[in-house]
């Protein structure tokens, strides 16, 4: 059976702006920086959380025709790929002050749910993010 | 598909992104115009073309699934609820809440319950569809 995700992939319109987005403001680290020649193995991880990388990937040739890449890029840029991921945060509200000074664009403003402290964010491409910070668990 | 019609893809998510956020405000296409970088008559038509409904339905649909959620979560009439998710008029609150979830709230509120699910992807998954389902059902 497997026993954890390692890694997983979004689909971003250029790397180098997903770096920017996801090291420079989010504060990933880069995991893995690969040229292939025609595409770059290009991963990022959540520092201290060095088992999931996740896979920023530029759709097109030769992994898929230019219409194919040409759809991904239209359902990408109107939020149309459904939810990303979530990160986890000790902090949702302070995340959020520190993350709208860095000019990251929120879907939706730190809000107390059943489970915790969420809010919603979105890369430059589309792709839509949420953080938070769980309930914590009542003493055993 | 050009860089341009990506650029205006993603400006016209943070328009509805935005939508998103202020759902109980009064429309403002001026204000939603400005942010997708368009002419107001050009941002109805090309919201449109993009998401497949008028910003006018969309902020409906909005209000309804927060409505929908209060009905569920709280004890709040019916009237506080349609002024709550930024309706002014209950006459219109229950007409458009009737035809989109093809019951009425107080109808709905009886039926409703839903799983311990993170609330975006309720958000997401309940928001009631203005593309045909209720007309399926013969809910209509």
């Amino acid at each position: 059976m497997p026993n954890a995700i390692s890694h997983h992939s979004i689909f971003v319109l250029d790397q180098e702006e997903a770096l920017d987005f996801y090291v420079g403001k989010l504060g990933f680290e880069v995991s893995a920086d690969v040229d292939m020649g025609n595409m770059r193995w290009l991963t990022v991880n959540v520092p201290g959380d060095g088992d999931r990388h996740m896979l920023l990937e530029r759709p097109g040739p030769p992994g898929m025709d230019d219409a194919a890449a040409e759809q991904v890029r239209d359902l990408l840029t109107k939020g149309a790929t459904g939810l990303a991921f979530v990160l986890r945060t000790d902090d949702c509200r302070k995340t959020y002050e520190e993350l709208v000074a860095k000019g990251v664009e929120f879907t939706s403003e730190p809000v107390e749910q059943f489970y915790g402290v969420d809010c919603g964010l979105r890369d430059p491409f589309g792709n839509h993010i949420r953080v938070v910070q769980p309930t914590p668990e009542p003493a055993q | 598909m050009s860089r341009a019609a990506e650029d205006a893809n993603r400006r016209l998510l943070r328009a509805r992104d935005a939508m998103d956020r202020t759902y109980t405000q009064p429309l403002d296409v001026a204000a939603l115009a400005r942010i997708a970088h368009v002419s107001e008559a050009h941002f109805i038509r090309t919201f449109r073309a993009t998401f497949g409904e008028t910003p006018h339905r969309y902020l409906q649909r909005r209000r309804v699934e927060r409505a929908m959620f209060l009905l569920r979560q709280t004890d709040r009439s019916v009237t506080e609820i349609c002024f709550d998710v930024g309706f002014v008029s209950l006459g219109t609150f229950s007409r458009t809440f009737s035809g989109i979830v093809g019951a009425p709230p107080s109808v709905y509120r009886r039926g409703a319950a839903l799983g311990a699910v993170p609330t975006c992807f309720a958000m997401t998954w309940t928001r009631p569809s203005s593309f045909g389902e209720a007309r399926a059902r013969g809910l209509d």
